[in-house]
């Protein structure tokens, strides 16, 4: 029995382990000091829906064969161009946001293309390419915000300034379309429909596209890449193709993050995006070779859960504001744990 | 006689399912013993018995005693029975290529310089004495029989030299009593091969090694062995002499059935056939299997056999058609230009690859044997696809259970990884899923490598009956004598050249002969 026990605990994974029970007791914590746990609960699920579509994001490269994309600022500044777009001629509301993600998706497709053509020049260094392709498109893009035609005053900076703000609020535009789509309460708790919605819609089409001849040729070369030469796939070509759904899926990602959070942030903001998001989807129990749709939800709701509580849980105790310092140490570290190889049910 | 290795009623289980239950046997100075039995029998658990590998300890040791010169053993690590005289020859080479021969011989047992300075040197920073190592190492060459510098480097030479070497490694031990080979064979050619058996005949011989043998070949068992282990499913069938046995017998005990490999008669002469590949100026890029602009024809409806030794191109051709080595030249396939360099379009005019390299071409290990057969049809023809062009789990299930009833793939369901099947087995889900995309002409590249006996039955007589439904296949394999059994003919390639076209009737001299061109 105690063996039982032990062996199902391996194969959830150690780690894994562990930050399910540490986020427990943090909940249990948070009950002793009487907090609000509805509002607790209605910001986990708040940020479960806005970060679910850029874990998601991560799956085609996964199963591509690409490993973790750490290239995902490309997709993600392919959204914020989408958004801006929009933004200029003041589309707002529904249309505002339907343009956006149109914009985006399309900017993703092209962006997307051309990563992948970089990343067939270096295969095996996917993940390290990845990680500069981002700095530096982040980088790149800081002087295009500054020096885009953009000419919105509720864009640029005040008083006739030029160029983009760092942050921009969408109050005017969309603010949460989909979190307040047919969002309801129960218990005092905010059920974030719309986005919850998207996020499983998303899933569902991305799980059917796997079992499509295509996504079934995607996973086929991302398992071995041989084998799927010896069938008549182009292995190149799908890899192109994993790392275009992957930059379009981020691109969509962060116009409902943004939605969510109600403004658009640029400049150095999606530098450090990839880091979080590639940790939400590890915690869940991918590896670099190997993701599922459940490790997307479970690492989502468990990551997110546990960065929602563990700020106000732990200011009560301590007083003091560690959280941003123990995301940034649970988001690294668990990136570091999973690319040294440390691993749970496949060990 | 003194025995050196007995081993009394071992017994092991793994989770309560027993694999070995009551094996006893002795081995004395100087004997070599084959321990024969299919893939699953057992062998393996033996020897990690045998050499107390860590996993038998892992999972709760094993039953019985393991004696070695009358002393009971349990070894809790490989290197105390590395320590107490026994040697292992691996399957797969453990070398290391940017080393020199005599320095992998030695590794980590290098003997230290003499010389004052050393004795003031802690332990692992203490000087090597390398004409020691040269002189070691040359010896240990001499005593299996290889005539090659210790100063090279393992970097470039061939397969039957790495293995040579190996054994060189486990004889420079000075205590050496026991020494196991683990299919040594398999990756060798056949004149590596009785090269081979020379030297462990004159290890046991002359030296007095004692050998355990384990290899699916039983030519070369009945050809080396004095005495037989037969092992059936984690039992022991029994311990014989080997002259009591005949290769027959020797295979019925083993898979408890008669075994019975023989080719039909021919009704047509094959040449009088419509060709339906014709080849010119065909040549294949292939490392270590270069073609060079060789011309074939393949008739229609039969089994075409490639032979030779290994590196000389036999793999190039199965692997230039099939589009996964770059390849130029003339080709043909019913009437009509084939194009070359495109696998896709192979697969959609109808050719069949059963790749030689089981692991990195022909699966995906980490996907079920299911979504494994039907991979081929349902990509390159879109069958198993439901209206939504989805792949249809019902019938690719249902299609999966009937390859698994027909080719006997001893699996836990149609849902279990490939990785955990056994090589047999594995060979099996790939011919299953080469055939299910229906192929007119079928390229079967070493399809018994490793396999052992019993599916090595089911997969030849299954190619047999796919040639009798009217599939050419054309057929690589570097036993001879499996090509004689199967073929139609037989095309010997030496030196990247079609040395001859031979029947299966021919004599074995003139085989010989075409091999070494």
């Amino acid at each position: 029995m105690q063996k039982k026990i032990l062996k199902q605990f391996i194969e959830f994974g150690i780690a894994r382990s562990i930050i399910v029970l540490f986020v427990i007791v943090l909940f249990i914590l948070a009950i002793l000091k009487d907090m609000q746990i509805a509002e607790l609960i209605s910001d986990s699920l708040a940020r479960i829906g806005r970060n679910g579509i850029l874990v998601l994001a991560l799956l085609p490269g996964v199963r591509g064969g690409i490993g973790l994309n750490f290239g995902l600022p490309l997709g993600i500044i392919c959204g914020l161009i989408g958004m801006l777009v929009g933004m200029e001629f003041d589309w707002t509301g529904l249309s505002g946001f339907v343009s956006a993600l149109s914009i985006a998706g399309g900017l993703g497709v092209l962006a997307g293309w051309g990563y992948g053509v970089l990343l067939n020049k270096v295969k095996g260094q996917e993940m390290m390419v990845g990680t500069y392709v981002g700095f530096s498109i982040v980088s790149f893009m800081c002087l295009l915000w500054l020096l885009l035609p953009f000419s919105n005053p509720k864009l640029i900076w005040a008083l006739g300034g030029k160029g983009l703000r760092v942050t921009i609020s969408l109050a005017d535009y969309y603010p949460k379309i989909l979190d307040d789509f047919l969002s309801f309460s129960i218990f005092n708790v905010t059920i974030p429909f719309g986005s919850l919605l998207f996020f499983v819609l998303f899933c569902f089409f991305v799980s059917l596209f796997f079992r499509s001849r295509w996504g079934r040729a995607i996973a086929a070369t991302g398992a071995n890449a041989q084998f799927a030469k010896a069938n008549g796939i182009n292995p190149n070509q799908t890899r192109v193709w994993s790392a275009v759904l992957s930059t379009v899926l981020a691109a969509i990602g962060i116009v409902v993050y943004n939605q969510s959070f109600g403004f658009v942030q640029l400049y150095t903001a999606p530098l450090l995006m990839a880091f979080p998001i590639i940790a939400c989807l590890l915690i869940g129990g991918a590896e670099v070779g190997r993701a599922t749709i459940t490790h997307v939800i479970l690492g989502t709701v468990i990551f997110q859960t546990l960065l929602t509580i563990a700020l106000p849980v732990t200011s009560a105790f301590i007083g003091g504001d560690i959280s941003e310092t123990a995301r940034i140490i649970i988001s690294n570290g668990i990136i570091l744990y999973a690319l040294a190889g440390v691993k749970g049910k496949t060990a | 006689m003194s025995l050196v290795l007995e081993l009394k009623n071992i017994s092991k289980s793994y989770n309560g399912n027993p694999v070995l239950k009551g094996i006893s046997f002795a081995l004395q100075k100087g004997e070599v013993r084959a321990v024969i039995g299919e893939n699953g029998a057992g062998k393996s658990t033996l020897m990690n018995i045998i050499f107390g590998m860590p996993v038998i300890h892992q999972s709760g040791g094993f039953e019985g005693e393991c004696l070695i010169d009358g002393h009971v053993v349990n070894f809790q690590k490989p290197q105390h029975a590395m320590a107490a005289g026994l040697g292992m020859v691996h399957q797969e080479f453990m070398l290391i290529p940017g080393l020199k021969v005599s320095e992998n011989i030695k590794l980590n047992r290098e003997p230290l310089s003499s010389k004052s300075f050393n004795r003031f040197l802690p332990g692992k920073l203490k000087v090597i004495d390398n004409e020691q190592i040269h002189k070691d190492s040359l010896k240990a060459l001499q005593k299996v029989g290889m005539d090659l510098d210790p100063d090279q480097l393992i970097k470039g030479l061939s397969v039957g030299h790495l293995q040579f070497i190996e054994i060189a490694r486990e004889v420079d031990h000075q205590n050496l009593k026991v020494l196991v080979f683990d299919e040594p064979t398999a990756v060798l050619t056949e004149s590596e091969a009785s090269q081979l058996l020379n030297t462990i005949r004159h290890l046991a011989k002359d030296l007095g090694i004692a050998v355990l043998f384990i290899s699916h070949r039983l030519d070369e068992v009945k050809e080396i062995a004095d005495t037989v282990t037969v092992l059936r499913d984690g039992e022991l069938i029994g311990n014989y002499r080997c002259e009591d046995l005949d290769k027959k017998e020797m295979a019925r005990l083993m898979v408890g059935r008669a075994v019975n490999i023989r080719r039909d008669q021919e009704q047509e002469s094959p040449n009088a056939r419509q060709n339906i590949m014709t080849l010119k100026n065909f040549s294949v890029r292939m490392p270590g299997e270069n073609l060079q602009d060789i011309d074939l024809e393949i008739k229609q409806g039969e089994i075409l056999g490639i032979g030779g030794l290994a590196g000389q191109g036999k793999l190039g051709l199965a692997n230039g058609i099939a589009g996964l080595m770059p390849a130029s030249g003339n080709v043909i396939f019913e009437g009509q230009a084939f194009s070359l360099n495109d696998p896709k379009q192979a697969l959609q005019n109808g050719l069949g690859f059963l790749s030689e390299d089981r692991k990195q071409t022909g699966l995906l290990l980490d996907e079920s044997i299911t979504h494994n057969i039907c991979f081929t049809a349902s990509h390159v023809l879109g069958r198993f696809q439901n209206r939504f062009g989805l792949f249809d789990q019902k019938q690719g299930k249902e299609w999966a259970q009937k390859m698994i009833k027909d080719f006997d793939i001893r699996c836990t369901g149609p849902e279990q990884h490939t990785r955990r099947l056994s090589g047999g087995n594995q060979q099996k889900v790939c011919l299953a899923r080469v055939i299910t995309a229906n192929p007119k002409l079928l390229f079967v590249s070493e399809p018994t490598r490793g396999v052992d006996i019993g599916a090595k039955k089911i997969i030849l007589d299954f190619l047999r009956s796919l040639n009798q439904q009217g599939v050419t296949v054309v057929l690589t394999s570097s036993e001879l004598s499996e090509l004689r059994v199967l073929c139609d003919r037989i095309a010997i390639v030496a030196s990247g050249k079609i040395s001859e076209i031979l029947l299966p009737e021919d004599s074995d001299e003139r085989f010989g002969l075409a091999m070494a061109a």
